[in-house]
């Protein structure tokens, strides 16, 4: 035993060294999956409220183009309105299941293979995990941690990202995925080989899933290839959002979540 | 020595914001950043109480990881490279080291030069293949450690000189 102590003293930097190494190895770990980085990420109080910070000075650099972003998306709103003023819900079971809140970016990043966004709504403004968050133009990704003011988003450039879409010519769906490379090329995977495809197609997200309402853009086929086995395509997805460049964003909550878990639970 | 630890102090909180808010959105041809954050380590000063030292080099991976959502890759960089960092201590400054007398102001430019680079590749490297995390992407790992070490090198040069009291 004092022998072991012994050890231990004489090579304490080493052990230290050891400890702390294997500390951040496992944290790097456990940071690959999905739901399961629950401590050390961006949307604690400390990170949230310096982004907040630096955002306010940073926010007056892209005025102008925010500005033109959110004229160009009011117009396309208000000719949607103009068009069909008069239709009103038959019933009130089809009126809207979604609540949408608008919300700011406070961090984006798109170099690595696991990005990550952090917004500045958290469970004070009712936000929690798994709701999906979307711009005018298409997705950006899922809610996956929250604290009080802030929340983290698993943005669609995250290796461990998965979306399921369609095609919105046939309907045809599969399950989108990042391969980590371009940060404007994003994968579709799990479409059958007899579906038939043209560049330019448009994606959009399928609904089956209660995170993203049906038919919001994702983006447009770029090109497309036969797996190894030639019976599912791999089609490459030119994405509708430059991720680079985000700003304002919204928040997608699902209103009758509660309802679909408990027939999913009743199922089992 | 009030002022070793305050200056300690402010290096790390400053270099910690430094980056977050500024290196880190570089996205140099898309993808390449400079981690200028281990300054702190290259010029944190010589003493015998390593254990601190490697506890506060692992504190400042972690901060820089929580901002970044990096999950613990800067924290075990940073750790490895403050580990070793005696052992290139002694073979960019040499006898000045053996003495406890390394001034950085008082160093060469290629000391420092030598110093700096040996540090920087050794925590890029570890810092990409924990990132990138595949082993059949070690051509990716390769690539992206070389042009970020060159990034990050110039940079640091750039930053410590600035700062330094000495005329250069």
């Amino acid at each position: 035993m004092q022998q072991l102590f012994n050890f231990f003293i004489k090579n304490k930097t080493f052990v230290l060294f050891l400890l702390l190494f294997s500390c951040g190895l496992s944290l790097t770990i456990r940071s690959n999956g999905y739901h399961r980085s629950k401590f050390i990420n961006s949307s604690n109080q400390i990170t949230g409220s310096v982004y907040g910070t630096f955002h306010s000075i940073s926010q007056y650099f892209n005025l102008k183009k925010e500005n033109e972003i959110l004229l160009n998306e009011n117009s396309r709103l208000k000719t949607l309105v103009f068009s069909r003023e008069n239709l009103t819900p038959l019933d009130t079971l089809l009126e809207q299941k979604y609540d949408l809140f608008p919300s700011l970016i406070y961090k984006n990043s798109f170099a690595l293979p696991n990005n990550y966004l952090t917004l500045n709504k958290g469970q004070n403004d009712s936000i929690k995990e798994d709701y999906g968050v979307i711009t005018s133009k298409g997705i950006v990704g899922i809610i996956d941690a929250t604290s009080s003011n802030y929340s983290r988003v698993l943005s669609i450039l995250n290796t461990s990202s998965r979306i399921n879409v369609k095609l919105k010519k046939t309907n045809y769906f599969g399950i989108l995925s990042w391969d980590g490379k371009s940060p404007e090329i994003a994968q579709l995977k799990d479409v059958q080989d007899l579906v038939k495809l043209s560049i330019g197609d448009t994606i959009v997200t399928s609904g089956y899933s209660s995170t993203f309402p049906p038919n919001i853009p994702v983006g447009s086929i770029l090109s497309y290839a036969l797996n190894d086995t030639e019976d599912l395509y791999i089609i490459e997805v030119k994405l509708f959002n430059d991720m680079r460049n985000l700003e304002h964003v919204y928040i997608i909550k699902n209103t009758a979540i509660n309802e679909l878990r408990a027939l999913n639970i009743s199922d089992e | 020595m009030n002022n070793i630890v305050l200056n300690t102090v402010l290096r790390f909180i400053g270099l910690v914001f430094l980056q977050i808010i500024i290196c880190s959105n570089i996205n140099f041809l898309g993808y390449l950043n400079p981690y200028i954050y281990i300054i702190f380590i290259f010029l944190y000063p010589i003493t015998n109480n390593r254990l601190l030292f490697i506890f506060l080099s692992f504190l400042l991976g972690l901060s820089v990881d929580m901002f970044l959502d990096s999950g613990g890759v800067h924290a075990s960089a940073s750790v490895a490279i403050a580990y070793v960092r005696p052992l290139f201590l002694k073979f960019s400054f040499g006898a000045a080291y053996e003495y406890q007398a390394v001034k950085f102001s008082n160093t060469t430019l290629s000391q420092r030069l030598i110093y700096f680079l040996f540090l920087i590749v050794i925590h890029h490297a570890i810092l990409f293949s924990l990132v990138v995390f595949d082993k059949n992407e070690t051509l990716l790992i390769v690539k992206q450690t070389l042009y970020s070490s060159v990034f990050t090198l110039i940079v640091c040069l750039l930053l410590t000189s600035l700062f330094s009291k000495k005329e250069l």
